[in-house]
């Protein structure tokens, strides 16, 4: 690596959005660089995760070094791969500042998409050169002219300095070669790694400045801690497991800094974890790789959001030391009457959308408590909409609703846009009376009996029965806003009970009353474990 | 229909073993008392069947051809051996079920009895009940069993409904049945039972009960009402797990029960237990043998038993079964006389929780004197008395606690599991409490 002079290093990434190309792109650089044979199949060759290569999606940023000959110089070309997903823009911008440009590439097909234009700020705040690069000119749809004026309107970008590529095919992918050499400017420094000798996984934060010994520098300026999106309750599956749990999740989030970590416990579930994520994506990815890569299984809860409540009780005030908290568990919502206000964290969401379904998620939008910001055209097909929305609206599907009213074609990236003030209020969920903890939820006045009757329902399908009917109800203080019913056993007798009977009858009878041991009361109504699980849990309707 | 000779000549053989039977009996006309471990119930099985019912999971082979003397041969075989492994004395009652036993030739009846009678004491007046399918019993079949010494019979009539029958898969109409039904009256008066299956897919409370009353109109002292259960593996749960039919409601079939036992408690009938009811006191005395914990013997490929193998020298009651192949099981009854696969001793609790859940099922419930003669030391009040749960139970009117002993209420019958999920974990406990007996010469 020392041998190379520092004009001939060039250091620089790869961006656009999600499924453009850009990992396809990698994987033919590599291989023109000989840095990986061209005769094997070379698929997304940097993505290495399991869930990168199951999912079709980078998740972390890899690096590779390529050696590269171009008019008698050989140059080393620091390439670093970053996914496109709107949850990992945390990644990009740490790989970007080890960057001095960037390769933009947009499907010559699709054009411009919210990511393309997040990544490009990114970038362009970043002081990098941009070389745009049209993708996938090898698709019968492809309008790679249509798509430089695009990116000439928009990113201000003139139309010749447009490559226009096919990296399936490897069509024209060295003119990116060499665009990267002429265009991107050389720096003083390499990226690299070193060996440390540290004990404990929490000791190395990301952000940290690493010095010789006894030469202490300056620390370089630090990143923002990334701002968690989605909060979900993470439990093992039994309390036995706690530990393999903890470990795994240590470990994960050492790899990913992104996610922050609270301890939680509930009632239901046991000691666990509150996490906090980038996204939903970000939580799945999370999840998968616990699964995959630790063997961990867990128990996910319903996702939340950090809301914050202005207290107005002097002692409460005393109590968390500060006027303005934040609430991340429902237990701890403070009552109306301690408060001045209630606040909810809203984001600004861009929504890029073929014209034809702007009606549709334009009342998606509506019913998610949204309030239009802009609107704007982006060419004669395409519109592109801004919305400020409450984060709680679009934590559970909210993407994957815009992409069924859209066919795929809408795209969608948002990012904090800080608390506005907000109806909240608690609901409880009781059973003949009884007030269940784990099931308290926070939820806007005016989406409270839609979740209340869920809640409700969902209780209802998992309660067995009992020998008197249950009243599943959910209220706001004492005002009861849904109500499901569980009728009573009329009938709960094995019909034939005859010699050949009994063993089997028995049996049953004798691991029904050992399960029976196994249950929670409430009140006098017999509660499984995993009746709570079910309610709470994030249901999985991929 | 007239009979082929040979068969005919069977047959008047098995009659004239039969009438043997009874003179000798009337003869020394007066048993000696017996104690529980000498009297037994004897259960037959006959494992085969023309068809496969839709719902049905029984142990039950659908032959190419049947060895009938073989199969006769061994059933013999294998009474008498189980009879000597017992040391009973006194068979109080026998019951021919399946399969099919209908199939069976009366004179496998008869022999089946005269082997019987010649290992233990049979008395003469002792319940033979034969279980009936309409199809294959013609009047004169029903006569020779009769002559080879059934004395009930018990008819699978399952619906008054043809649709219902197909969907049951069954070999009969509904007008078979009830000829069946009036012939079998006529042979066995006061003696005939029927079944009658509700909660069937797609099935109505009000067709239903209409089935009932125009059953009631025709039928006789006896009746069964089953709930139909859907177990996995026959064709009748596929076609409701594939959505070709509906899954039975159990809302209407409860109401249908519900209705069902109250019409019959109009008609005069005792429901004697969660499924079967009398009048005239025609009670089933083989099936309140189980219900009751007395001993039987299971016999046939399958067949059940529940004894203490005296005979033999044994102490504790055990739990049997006879190998279910009915190739197999002949084979190993050639070699040792018997077929049983497998012998599980029940412990004191396990046979005292068998009391609880099988004499619940009765309206009679479990007597203080019933109790004892399992339980010596603890009595019904010592174990349920005290418990909050069972408190509750009986607040609520499901359960009732008294002089007599320990029942089900009207109500309370219908939810028996469910009580059973209390009773049972407060009867374990109660028992390992218990102080335990002093050791001899300790």
């Amino acid at each position: 690596m020392s041998r190379f002079p520092v004009e001939n290093i060039r250091n620089f990434s790869i961006i656009a959005h999600v499924d453009h190309g850009k990992s396809t792109l990698a994987d033919r650089l590599l291989e023109l660089t000989g840095t990986i044979d061209k005769t094997k199949n070379n698929k997304q060759v940097l993505d290495k995760l399991q869930v990168e290569r199951e999912r079709g999606i980078t998740v972390k940023a890899q690096t590779a070094s390529l050696f590269y000959n171009c008019e008698g110089k050989q140059y080393l070309l620091n390439l670093i791969d970053t996914p496109g997903h709107v949850d990992f823009s945390y990644e990009v911008s740490r790989s970007l500042s080890a960057c001095q440009g960037v390769l933009l590439v947009v499907d010559a097909n699709e054009g411009i998409q919210a990511q393309t234009v997040a990544n490009f700020f990114l970038a362009f705040e970043a002081q990098l050169s941009v070389i745009p690069v049209i993708n996938k000119i090898d698709l019968k749809n492809a309008d790679p002219e249509r798509v430089v004026k695009q990116i000439e309107k928009v990113f201000d970008i003139p139309s010749d300095e447009c490559i226009k590529i096919s990296a399936k095919l490897g069509t024209n992918v060295e003119s990116v070669l060499q665009a990267v050499i002429e265009r991107i400017p050389p720096y003083a420094g390499q990226v690299g790694y070193l060996i440390a000798g540290m004990k404990d996984v929490t000791e190395a934060q990301i952000g940290d400045t690493l010095y010789l010994h006894k030469q202490p520098v300056e620390p370089l300026p630090g990143f923002k801690s990334a701002k968690p999106m989605v909060f979900a309750g993470m439990y093992p599956v039994d309390q036995s497991e706690y530990n393999n749990l903890k470990s795994a999740i240590d470990k994960l989030t050492l790899n990913d800094s992104s996610v922050t970590v609270h301890r939680d416990s509930s009632l239901a579930l046991g000691a666990g974890w509150r996490l906090g994520f980038l996204g939903l994506l970000h939580m799945e990815v999370f999840n998968q790789r616990l699964e995959q890569e630790y063997n961990a299984s867990v128990i996910l809860t319903t996702p939340t959001v950090p809301y914050k409540a202005v207290l107005s009780s002097a002692k409460l005030i005393k109590e968390y030391r500060e006027k303005e908290i934040t609430i991340i568990n429902p237990a701890q919502f403070p009552d109306k009457s301690k408060v001045t206000e209630y606040l909810e964290p809203v984001v600004l969401g861009t929504i890029i959308t073929p014209v034809e379904f702007t009606g549709k998620i334009m009342m998606l939008c509506q019913a998610r408590r949204a309030v239009q910001k802009n609107m704007v055209f982006i060419d004669q097909n395409r519109v592109m909409l801004k919305y400020l929305l409450p984060l709680n609206e679009i934590v559970v599907d909210f993407y994957d609703s815009l992409k069924s009213l859209s066919s795929g074609y809408a795209s969608f990236d948002y990012e904090d846009a800080g608390y506005q003030t907000a109806e909240l209020v608690k609901m409880d969920i009781l059973l003949n009376g009884n007030i269940v903890e784990e099931l308290v939820t926070i939820v806007h006045k005016d989406k409270a009996q839609t979740v209340g009757k869920a809640i409700c329902e969902r209780l209802k399908d998992s309660l067995p029965r009992q020998l008197f009917e249950i009243a599943i109800q959910a209220a706001i203080g004492s005002k009861i806003i849904a109500r499901e019913t569980v009728k009573a056993y009329r009938k709960n007798v094995l019909a034939k009970c005859y010699g050949g009977d009994i063993t089997r009858k028995m049996k049953l009878l004798k691991r029904q009353a050992e399960g029976k041991k196994k249950l929670r009361k409430i009140g006098n109504i017999e509660v499984p474990k995993d009746a709570f699980i079910k309610v709470l849990k994030t249901q999985t309707d991929k | 229909m007239t009979l082929p000779g040979a068969r005919a000549g069977a047959w008047a053989a098995a009659a004239r073993a039969a009438q043997r039977r009874r003179r000798v009996e009337g003869a020394g006309r007066s048993p000696r008392p017996v104690t529980r471990s000498q009297r037994a119930a004897l259960y037959v099985h006959w494992p085969y069947c023309e068809k496969r019912c839709s719902y049905c999971n029984f142990n039950k082979y659908i032959p190419r051809g049947v060895d009938e003397a073989a199969m006769r041969s061994c059933l013999v075989t294998e009474a008498q051996t189980l009879l000597r492994l017992s040391g009973v004395q006194r068979v109080e009652s026998v019951f021919f079920g399946g399969g099919t036993p209908s199939l069976a030739s009366p004179h496998t009846v008869a022999a089946v009895l005269e082997a019987v009678a010649q290992t233990a004491h049979l008395p003469a007046d002792s319940e033979v009940t034969l279980e009936v399918n309409p199809t294959s019993a013609p009047a004169s079949r029903l006569a020779a069993f009769g002559a080879a010494g059934v004395n009930r019979l018990s008819i699978g009539l399952q619906s008054l409904d043809d649709t219902e029958l197909q969907l049951l898969g069954r070999t009969h109409s509904a007008r078979d049945a009830l000829r069946t039904l009036a012939e079998a009256r006529r042979l066995f008066p006061g003696r005939v039972s029927v079944d009658l299956m509700l909660g069937l897919p797609a099935q109505q409370v009000g067709p239903w009960l209409r089935q009932l009353e125009e059953l009631l109109r025709r039928c006789d002292d006896h009746l069964s009402l089953y709930q139909l259960s859907l177990e996995r593996g026959t064709a009748l749960f596929t076609r409701v797990q594939r959505g070709a039919l509906p899954t039975p409601d159990p809302e209407r079939a409860a109401e249908m029960y519900q209705e069902g036992r109250a019409l019959l408690r109009e008609a005069g009938f005792r429901q004697y237990e969660v499924s079967n009811f009398a009048r005239h006191g025609a009670l089933s005395t083989h099936n309140w043998t189980y219900w009751q914990c007395g001993q039987y013997i299971g016999v046939g490929p399958g067949a059940h038993g529940r004894f203490v193998p005296q005979g033999a020298g044994g102490l504790a009651r055990e739990a049997r079964i006879q190998t279910l192949e009915p190739d197999n099981w002949m084979k190993e009854v050639k070699l040792f006389g018997h077929g049983t696969r497998k012998r599980v001793s029940l412990g004191e609790l396990e046979l005292l929780e068998e009391v609880l859940a099988m004499g619940l099922r009765t309206d009679v419930g479990i007597t203080h004197q019933h109790w004892q003669q399992f339980e010596p030391q603890l009595t019904l009040r010592d174990v349920f008395g005290a418990s909050e749960e069972v408190n509750r139970l009986l607040e609520q009117g499901l359960l009732l606690l008294d002089h007599r002993g320990l029942r089900c209420s009207w109500e309370g019958l219908a939810v028996l599991d469910s009580l059973l999920l209390t009773l049972l974990p407060r009867l374990q406990e109660a028992w390992q409490q218990k102080t335990p007996s002093p050791v001899p010469g300790g």
